[in-house]
C-alpha cells in the first residue's frame, strides 16, 4: 500500500467539539431486523466528495458535523484534508489566519488549528482527511450511532478534549479540488405512502400544499415538522411495523415526522408518504426553523430523478481536479 | 405466503402478510425473511420482519422496485423449515421503584396487584419480532385479563430493562428510551450485547419467552 504508518505520532486534538460531530462511512446494512438502522453520513453526495477530493476510497470514514463544527488542533506529519458543504472554516497556521473553501483540498502540519465555524443556511459538513483515523468498527461500519451507543468513539459524540489518532497518511498529499456551489431546496418530492387513505382531504391536500417548519427537536433520528396539522380519520395508529429512511410518518397530534438515517426500525404510526431517494441528501441539509414543502410524484418519476441524481454526482467526481 | 406487494417509496418494498396478528402469520413472515436472508439477492440493505409486513429496502444503484418485486415472488421459500424454538428464562423483579404502572393497571383492569402479576408470570410469550430499539423483543399473547393501551402521555425515558406491557403484547426496554407501555417490572439480564456481533440479542423472533419472578435481592446479584 501506498502508506505511511505512523500509529499515535498524527493526531488531532479536539479543543471544542462543536453541536452533533460523530464519525460516519456508509452505514451498516441488513441489521434493521435486530433494531439497527442503516445510519452512515446523512448527505451522501457530501461524504462521497469529501472523500473523493481527499483521494480517499469512496466509503473511507469522515468526521460528520452539524451547524457548528470542532476546533480541531493537528500535530504530525504533513496531511491534506478537505471539507465539503456549505460550511464557513478558518485555518489557523501560527499568527496567520485562512479562510477555507469547501471542496478543497488544504494541508495541515504540527501545531495548526483547523476552525470549523459554521455551517451556511444547511445543517451537515463533513471533514476529510487524506488518510484513515484509527477507530473501531462495529458490524463492518464505524459510523456512530449514539442511540444505540455502536460504532467508532464508543458510540458517542466528539467530545471536547479528547484525542484522535491518525493510523494512515497517504503518501501523495492531494491538492484535489471542485467547483462546486451546493444548491439548496424547500422542495421535496413525496411518493404517497402505504397509510395515504387515512387521512382526510383537507389533511392531504394540507400535505401537499402548504408548507412546514423545521422543528429544533429534528436530529439524525428524524426531523419533525411544524405547521398545519394533517388529520387522520380512521385510525391514529397501525400495528407496528418496518421503517426505512425517508418515510413519513405521522402521530395522532398531526404533526409529520420524517425518519432519518438513525431512525428506530420500527413504527406504529401511519404513513402518509416517503421522499424520494433523489432529494434525500437536499432534505437533510434542510435547517431547523426553515420552511419546506412537499410535492407529490409517481415511481416512474422518482425512478427517472434518481438516475439523473446519480448521473450529476458522477458527472461532479469526474470534474475533481 | 405474501398477500400483495407494493412500493414504499422509490428504494423500498411493503410486503403484506394479511391483517391478522397471529403465530401463524408471523412464522410466515419469519420464514420468508429467513429464505431472503440466506438467498442475499444483490441491493437489498434491510430485511425488516414485523409482526405481519416484511419491509425491504433496496439500493437503487443496484436494483428497482419491478425486479425486486419479481426476484420476490419467484424465490424459494422454505416453508418446512423449522423456526428455532429456543425457550428463554428471563428473572423479573416487581418491586415498588420497578413496577412504575402497576398501580395504574390495578385501577384500570380492577384487578388485584398480585393477581396481575400471577397471570403475567403463568404464561409463555412468544417472540414476534426485534427493533424499534436495537434488540427489544415484542412478545405477545398477554391474556385476555390483563390487556390495556399504552399510556396516554409516553415517558420520555423509560429505564433500561423495563418489562412493559399494551394490549396483546409485552417487551423488554434493552436500553434506556422513550416509550409509552405499562411497566410492571424490571430484569437485570443484559437484553442486547454489541460487543456480540454474531449474536447482540438475546431474544429472537420464533423463541419463547417465560419470565420469573425474583426478589430484589436476587436481582442485585444477578446485576452485572
Amino acid at each position: 500500500m501506498n502508506t505511511k504508518n505512523f500509529m499515535d505520532k498524527n493526531y488531532l486534538h479536539i479543543i471544542r467539539s462543536g453541536i452533533n460531530s460523530t464519525f460516519q462511512d456508509s452505514g451498516r446494512k441488513n441489521l434493521n431486523h435486530i433494531g439497527i438502522p442503516i445510519s452512515g453520513a446523512m448527505d451522501n453526495r457530501n461524504f462521497l466528495l469529501a472523500n473523493k477530493i481527499a483521494g480517499n476510497e469512496i466509503n473511507m470514514q469522515v468526521i460528520e458535523f452539524a451547524y457548528q463544527g470542532p476546533l480541531l488542533k493537528y500535530f504530525g506529519e504533513k496531511i491534506s484534508a478537505v471539507i465539503t458543504g456549505d460550511v464557513n472554516f478558518k485555518i489557523k497556521k501560527n499568527q496567520n489566519h485562512i479562510k477555507g473553501e469547501c471542496y478543497n483540498c488544504f494541508t495541515l502540519e504540527s501545531g495548526d488549528e483547523l476552525d470549523i465555524l459554521s455551517t451556511n443556511k444547511s445543517v451537515y459538513g463533513y471533514l476529510a482527511i487524506s488518510g484513515e483515523f484509527d477507530l473501531e468498527y462495529q458490524w463492518r461500519s464505524c459510523s456512530t450511532n449514539t442511540k444505540a451507543i455502536i460504532g467508532a468513539n464508543k458510540g458517542k459524540r466528539l467530545k471536547t478534549n479528547q484525542k484522535i489518532n491518525i493510523s494512515r497518511i497517504n503518501k501523495d498529499l492531494s491538492n484535489l479540488k471542485l467547483n462546486y456551489i451546493n444548491t439548496k431546496i424547500e422542495q421535496i418530492r413525496v411518493i404517497k405512502g402505504t397509510n395515504f387513505d387515512y387521512f382526510s382531504d383537507q389533511g392531504k391536500k394540507n400535505f401537499f400544499e402548504k408548507s412546514f417548519k423545521v422543528s429544533k427537536l429534528s436530529d439524525r433520528m428524524g426531523m419533525r415538522l411544524e405547521g398545519l396539522t394533517i388529520e387522520n380519520i380512521k385510525d391514529p395508529n397501525i400495528t407496528s411495523e418496518g421503517l426505512m429512511k425517508g418515510v413519513v410518518q405521522v402521530p395522532p397530534d398531526g404533526n409529520p415526522i420524517i425518519m432519518l438515517s438513525d431512525h428506530g426500525t420500527i413504527g406504529g404510526y401511519p404513513k402518509i408518504g416517503v421522499i424520494i431517494s433523489a432529494d434525500y441528501d437536499k432534505l437533510v441539509q434542510i435547517p431547523s426553523g426553515s420552511k419546506i414543502k412537499f410535492s407529490n410524484i409517481e415511481l416512474k418519476d422518482a425512478e427517472t430523478l434518481f438516475k439523473l441524481y446519480e448521473m450529476e454526482t458522477q458527472n461532479l467526481i469526474s470534474q475533481i481536479k | 405466503m405474501i398477500k400483495n406487494i407494493s412500493n414504499l417509496g422509490d428504494a423500498g418494498l411493503y410486503c403484506d402478510f394479511g391483517k391478522e396478528v397471529n403465530k401463524d402469520t408471523n412464522s410466515m413472515v419469519i420464514k420468508y425473511f429467513k429464505s431472503l436472508q440466506k438467498t442475499k439477492i444483490d441491493g437489498i440493505n434491510n430485511l425488516t420482519p414485523s409482526y405481519n409486513k416484511l419491509i425491504i429496502s433496496f439500493d437503487l444503484n443496484k436494483t428497482d422496485y419491478k425486479s425486486l418485486k419479481n426476484k420476490i415472488e419467484n424465490v424459494e421459500i422454505d416453508l418446512f423449515e423449522n423456526l428455532s424454538k429456543e425457550k428463554i428464562k428471563i428473572p423479573v423483579c416487581c418491586e415498588e421503584n420497578f413496577s412504575l404502572d402497576i398501580k395504574r393497571l390495578s385501577e384500570k383492569l380492577k384487578l388485584d396487584r398480585e393477581k396481575i402479576y400471577e397471570n403475567f408470570f403463568n404464561n409463555e410469550y412468544f417472540c414476534y419480532m426485534t427493533g424499534f430499539i436495537a434488540g427489544m423483543p415484542f412478545l405477545g399473547d398477554l391474556d385476555e385479563k390483563i390487556r390495556l393501551k399504552r399510556l396516554e402521555t409516553p415517558r420520555v425515558k423509560v429505564p433500561k430493562g423495563s418489562i412493559g406491557i399494551t394490549e396483546q403484547f409485552t417487551n423488554i426496554y434493552s436500553s434506556e428510551s422513550p416509550g409509552g407501555w405499562n411497566i410492571i417490572g424490571n430484569t437485570p439480564f443484559n437484553i442486547f450485547d454489541s460487543s456480540k456481533e454474531n449474536k447482540p440479542n438475546l431474544i429472537s423472533p420464533g423463541d419463547t419467552v417465560v419470565f420469573e419472578r425474583i426478589t430484589i435481592d436476587e436481582y442485585k446479584k444477578l446485576y452485572g
